[in-house]
């Protein structure tokens, strides 16, 4: 278990290290530092001797020390665009993002999990069928075509939901939440769903295919042949062979979940940290792309570590070793 | 099994793929036909874009700002030249729908078949020797695939664009699409090569080879490669949609193909421009054509992963 | 009265193209406490008269005619009972448990399942049960994940699963197959005491005679779907009636004694086309055999205190490294010409010493001499080459072994191209049509595709194949144990055959310990990666020294 986990560590570790670095390279070699703070007509004297100040002359190694021994401290630098801290800019929006991104994956799961099961117990139904081509329209569906047709649909013909924005927001000490307005909720539905219908899709063909795998199992026709009724073997003993598996997956769609977010908050206009992403790429906001992808590379690596040590405590296999 | 040893006449190539179970399958599935053929006949339109579309989007000369907003041909106000309407320069929607359709589907099977390419490679590799190779390869795919493709390609969009001068940019904007998503899809076709590799690499044919005498090279490729290539194709076709998307994501998004060239993205991109006035057939069509193109491909790739392996994901 | 009574059963799979007669026409009975054997071979339809009874048939199989009977009521009428009064034992004890659950959990839902009692009151009956069936300190493993029992004890488990609900059947599909020999023998013990103790009926569906000689009552013979004999196990195995059954128990190998051949079996399915007479000494495959039988005073294959050893735990320093030793310390020799066995239980190592000679694996320690040269010392790729060319294997999955996407011929002539033996393209093919006629399956399946043959045919081409570089040592891994006895007799036969006429020198390995008796000059006995015991084949069954020899041999299924 300690082994294991260690092992783990020093993956995340090393993809930290390498966004790191990728963010570092960014940071030093995009353009000239020194040229982005300093007006025109700056001498060059001026120049070199800010170069100087900046460690812009130290050995690489050492520059890129300082700059994760900066990271650490939270200090990202400012912002070329808005000339503001980076830190404070993605903090000013991490709450949105992350209100989206739960708000879309408990719709994915809540939703996808029980039709899944459905499809998988009943797979030769008309419901089941249904599911199926429904769920491939939402895998061939691009994220950002559903967004803009419920928008056409529902927010302009029909004009029941806001096309933009996150409506009304509490101020949480810090945390701006949306989810305790109306307008928040009403202005989340749309985003949200948008989101959350790719990975809906996903999850539900992904349960229906294990469950249909696991029915399949000799441990289940025993479990059929000794008499046991059909509803403890579906729910209690298929079911909860399928969702480790699921568990996993359904994990890293977190993940993806946050990457989507960047084409739906685009789409509604939606104030997070993945809209504030793309703005940074168009301009070549360098401090606030680097930022950002250190941020996602965090989250994603947190993700991927709980998703594998809850792996580790649900899989008895795992988790009791062997004894001879 | 009933291998009785007669000498009957066999029946034709053609006969015998209609007749086998792929062939039934893909029969008895009304669906996966239809699918077939509008995939078909969709990626023969944009191959042969050139030849079958009205007007050239590219010629300046051909396209006339008086005409600008025309709606489709039906509505009030057509015009029967374009059947599809126009955009807001004067450009013939249908052609630059077909045209659109063919950057996408080139830069959807380019990357694709760059991505297949390097995963069979790293994943027969990985899977065949193990030890170091498998556990460097494969450290690498795991970290990648930490992050999903959309955010793969984004980033290495934006690594590109701070590091390209940015009237640069634009030429290579096709190039670094196809690098990024080819990129993004090459992990999981190593994933499954390797999988594949290592249930055949157990297989006695495999040790039989190495019996003879056969070095690993001639065995992975004469070998093992022939037998890793079904899971393989489901895994491209499935993706080639997958690029697909990906490429009108980033275009849409305004990182990706530059407006100037149509891709189904950057058609989007401009009718979503006018989704609070009339004219919604500039979002309509070229949305309508794209999701229709993904569709069919993943029909097709769902059709292929139940005849070639029911338990593959 | 008749416990359970099968009437004209007949169960179809209708398919696309036409519907496919698994079982027709059956009519068996089952009395209390009477242990019924359904034998027969692949496709026999034996498992489907099991699954049958159950309720269990996979869709689309459906029982088209006939009527199963329990204490006289239709089992459809009981449909719900059916769990409770018929159960079911699988083959495999590795995947029959639910792995998620522990031990305690499955014996509960199922006791639960049928009877309405308190957790308590399960439990004890659960520990009571596992006790029963012969789980040593049952309150403290019934705690624990199937994973942790070993493969014997989990198909104890199994068995006390289908006990829970007290039932008056138990359908044991091939109980043993996944076994091996001497934990075999307990679990048919242990199956043979619930038909006694409880009153139990058991139908024992396998394809083993020794299985059904040591425990069954009566015996039901299938073949093809029908029944072809049924009567006392006595009666079926030393005066058999029908034909089949003859050359049924005629394949068997014989543990008592040694014959020459095998008895021709006339049932057979691989019908092959009559042989060309070759003489084979004089072909190619024959020529060129450069110094055989010359030099039969010296050893061909000599090996000396080989060893493997594999990591079981990786790690990076290297004391944290765990090995197991797969082979350690194995010596000896085979001469010219000489056929020696290498028999032990799964895991005991015989397969990787035949790795070893072959080339696969490369040895830890010790040394293997080919013609008097340590392989070890040649360097030169060519030479090397040359020597392996010697040395060919026939491989124990016939449905593995050849490759999927190969035509037989490219398949056959892939050592001949690889060694470059033939001066040309058509002299090739016509070694390779040569070929596939010797091993009896005739010039034009050199067109086909692998899978348009079945096991025994398989086999024959991967013989073709080994014989391709005209070896002079052939290493045999278990060669027939995937094939039906019919099938094996054949095979065994045709090695047989071939060794004579090429004058082979043969490593054959097998855990089938009549099989070995029939086809060895000498015996190595192998346990836990060491040779134990090492004799004449009629020395080593008539006085066994080594004790776990004696025990093999003791376990040694007969009839």
């Amino acid at each position: 278990m300690i082994r294991f986990v260690l092992q783990r560590l020093v993956q995340a570790a090393t993809v930290l290290i390498v966004v790191a670095l990728l963010a570092f390279v960014m940071f030093r070699y995009a353009g000239d530092p020194v040229a982005q703070m300093v007006s025109q007509d700056t001498t060059f004297e001026d120049r070199a001797a800010l170069r100087e100040a900046m460690g812009l002359n130290d050995p690489l190694p050492v520059q890129f020390a300082e700059f994760v021994v900066r990271v650490v401290h939270g200090n990202f630098g400012l912002s070329y665009q808005m000339g503001q801290p980076v830190a404070g800019l993605l903090a000013d929006r991490l709450p949105a993002s992350i209100e989206l991104s739960l708000v879309a994956f408990s719709i994915a799961l809540l939703v996808g999990v029980p039709m899944g099961v459905y499809a998988g117990l009943r797979p030769n139904g008309w419901i089941s069928r249904l599911f199926l081509i429904v769920s491939l329209a939402g895998i061939s569906l691009p994220t950002f075509f559903i967004g803009i047709m419920l928008i056409l649909v529902f927010g302009v013909e029909l004009s029941i939901f806001p096309t933009f924005g996150r409506g009304e927001t509490v101020d949480l000490g810090g945390w701006t939440t949306g989810l305790l307005t109306f307008s928040g909720w009403h202005s989340i539905i749309l985003p949200a769903i948008t989101l959350g219908l790719f990975q809906m899709t996903f999850i539900m063909r992904l349960v229906r295919a294990e469950m249909l795998e696991v029915l399949r199992t000799d441990y289940i026709k025993f479990a059929r042949a000794r008499g046991i009724d059909n509803g403890r073997i579906n729910f209690r003993y298929a079911l909860r062979n399928t969702l480790v598996p699921v568990m996993t997956i359904a994990g890293l769609q977190l993940g993806s979940i946050i990457a989507f977010g960047i084409v739906t908050e685009s789409v509604f206009q939606w104030p997070g940290i993945g809209l504030l992403f793309l703005q940074a790429i168009s301009t070549v906001d360098i401090p606030v792309m680097s930022t950002y992808l250190l941020l996602v590379a965090v989250i994603f690596v947190s993700i991927n570590l709980i998703v594998d040590i809850l792996y580790f405590l649900v899989d008895p296999r795992l988790r009791i070793s062997d004894k001879r | 099994m009933s291998p009785k040893m007669q000498n009957n006449p066999r029946p034709s190539l053609l006969y015998r793929m209609f007749d086998s179970d792929a062939g039934y399958k893909f029969r008895s599935s009304p669906i996966t036909v239809l699918a077939g053929v509008v995939a078909v006949l969709m990626i023969g339109a944009a191959i042969l874009a050139p030849l079958i579309a009205p007007f050239d989007p590219f010629n300046k000369a051909s396209i006339d700002l008086m005409n600008s907003l025309t709606p489709p041909a039906w509505q009030q106000g057509g015009n029967p030249a374009f059947l599809l309407g126009t955009d807001d320069q004067g450009r013939d929607l249908l052609s630059a729908i077909l045209y659109g359709t063919r950057t996408s589907v080139m830069v959807g099977a380019i990357s694709v078949l760059l991505a297949v390419t390097a995963g069979i490679f790293l994943g027969l590799i990985a899977g065949y020797f193990g030890g170091i190779v498998d556990a460097l390869v494969m450290r690498i795919v795991d970290i990648q695939m930490t992050f999903p493709a959309i955010m793969v390609a984004l980033m290495i969009d934006g690594v590109s664009r701070t590091l390209l001068p940015r009237d640069r940019h634009d030429d290579l904007a096709i190039f670094v699409i196809i690098l990024a998503m080819a990129l993004s899809i090459w992990p999981q076709v190593a994933r499954t090569v390797r999988a594949s590799t290592m249930v055949e690499r157990g297989r006695e044919y495999v040790q039989a080879a190495q019996v003879i005498g056969r070095g690993p090279w001639v065995i992975m490729a004469r070998h093992v490669l022939p037998n890793v290539m079904g899971p393989v194709l489901v895994i491209a076709t499935i993706n080639l949609g997958v690029a697909i998307l990906g490429e009108a994501t980033l275009s849409f998004l305004g990182v990706g193909i530059p407006a100037s060239e149509p891709s189904l993205g950057t058609l989007i991109r401009i009718g979503n421009n006018f989704i609070f006035s009339g004219e919604r057939w500039m979002l309509i069509y070229p949305g309508l054509t794209l999701a229709l193109l993904v569709l069919s491909v993943n029909l097709l790739g769902d059709w292929m992963r139940d005849v070639l392996d029911p338990k593959l994901r | 009265m008749t416990l359970l009574s099968i009437q004209n059963l007949t169960v179809e799979y209708p398919g696309r193209k036409s519907t496919f007669t698994a079982v027709r026409d059956v009519t068996l009975s089952l009395e209390r406490g009477e242990i019924l054997g359904l034998v027969g071979e692949s496709g026999a339809g034996k498992s489907t008269v099991g699954t049958a009874v159950m309720g269990l048939l996979d869709p689309p199989g459906r029982v088209s005619e006939g009527t199963i009977t329990l204490d006289g009521v239709d089992v459809r009428e009981i449909a719900q009972l059916r769990g409770r009064r018929i159960s079911m034992i699988f083959q495999d004890p590795l995947t029959s448990l639910n792995p998620m659950f522990t031990v305690e959990q499955q014996l509960i839902d199922t006791i639960r399942a049928h009877r309405d009692v308190s957790g308590a009151e399960a439990l004890a009956e659960a520990v009571a049960l596992l006790a029963s069936v012969g789980i040593a300190d049952a309150e403290t493993r019934i705690r624990q994940y199937p994973h942790q029992f070993s493969g014997g004890m989990r198909q104890r488990v199994v068995i006390a699963l289908a006990l829970c609900s007290n039932p008056d059947v138990i359908i044991a599909d091939e109980p043993t197959t996944a076994l091996d020999v001497s934990i075999q023998a307990q679990i048919l013990v242990l199956i043979r005491d619930l038909a006694r103790e409880r009153g139990v009926g058991v139908i024992l569906v396998t394809h083993d005679m020794g299985v059904i000689a040591q425990t069954a009552d009566r015996v039901a013979v299938m073949y093809r779907g029908r029944l072809v004999e049924v009567g006392t196990t006595q009666q079926v195995i030393y005066a058999p009636s029908h034909a089949y059954t003859k050359s049924l128990i005629a394949a068997v190998p014989r543990g008592d004694i040694k014959l020459e051949r095998f008895p021709r079996v006339s049932y057979s399915e691989d019908t092959t086309p009559p042989r060309a007479e070759f003489a084979l000494s004089s072909h190619w495959l024959g020529k060129a055999r450069e110094g055989a039988a010359a030099r039969s005073a010296e050893p061909l294959v000599s090996v000396r205190d080989l060893g493997i050893r594999f990591p079981t735990v990786s790690a990076i320093l290297p004391r944290n490294r765990r090995y197991i030793d797969a082979v350690k310390g194995a010596s000896f020799d085979i001469a010219q010409g000489e056929v020696l066995g290498l028999v032990g239980e799964s895991g005991s190592g015989k397969s990787t010493v035949a790795r070893m000679l072959s080339g696969i694996y490369r040895p830890g320690t010790g040394s293997i001499r080919f013609d008097g040269r340590d392989l070890a010392t040649v360097h030169s790729s060519r030479e090397r080459q040359a020597i392996r060319r010697q040395i060919q294997m026939i491989f124990q999955d016939p449905f593995s072994s050849l490759n999927p996407r190969m035509r037989v011929e490219t398949i056959v002539a892939e050592p001949i191209h690889h060694n470059r033996l033939t001066s040309s393209e058509a002299e090739t093919r016509a070694i390779v049509a040569d070929l596939l006629e010797v091993v009896e399956l005739g010039a034009a399946a050199g067109r086909k595709f692998p899978h348009e043959f079945s096991g025994g045919q398989r086999q024959r081409i991967s013989i073709a194949r080994a014989l391709a570089t005209r070896p002079r040592f052939l290493i045999c891994d278990e060669p027939t144990s995937a094939l039906d006895v019919s099938i094996q007799a054949q095979i065994l036969n045709l090695l047989k055959d071939l060794r004579d006429a090429l004058n082979l020198t043969v490593l054959f390995i097998s855990h089938d310990l009549p099989v070995v008796r029939q086809m060895c000059d000498r015996v190595a006995v192998m346990r836990n990666g060491q040779i134990c015991e090492l004799a004449e084949t009629e020395a080593l069954f008539e006085h066994p020294k080594a004790e776990y020899t004696q025990e093999l041999i003791r376990l040694m299924p007969q009839i």
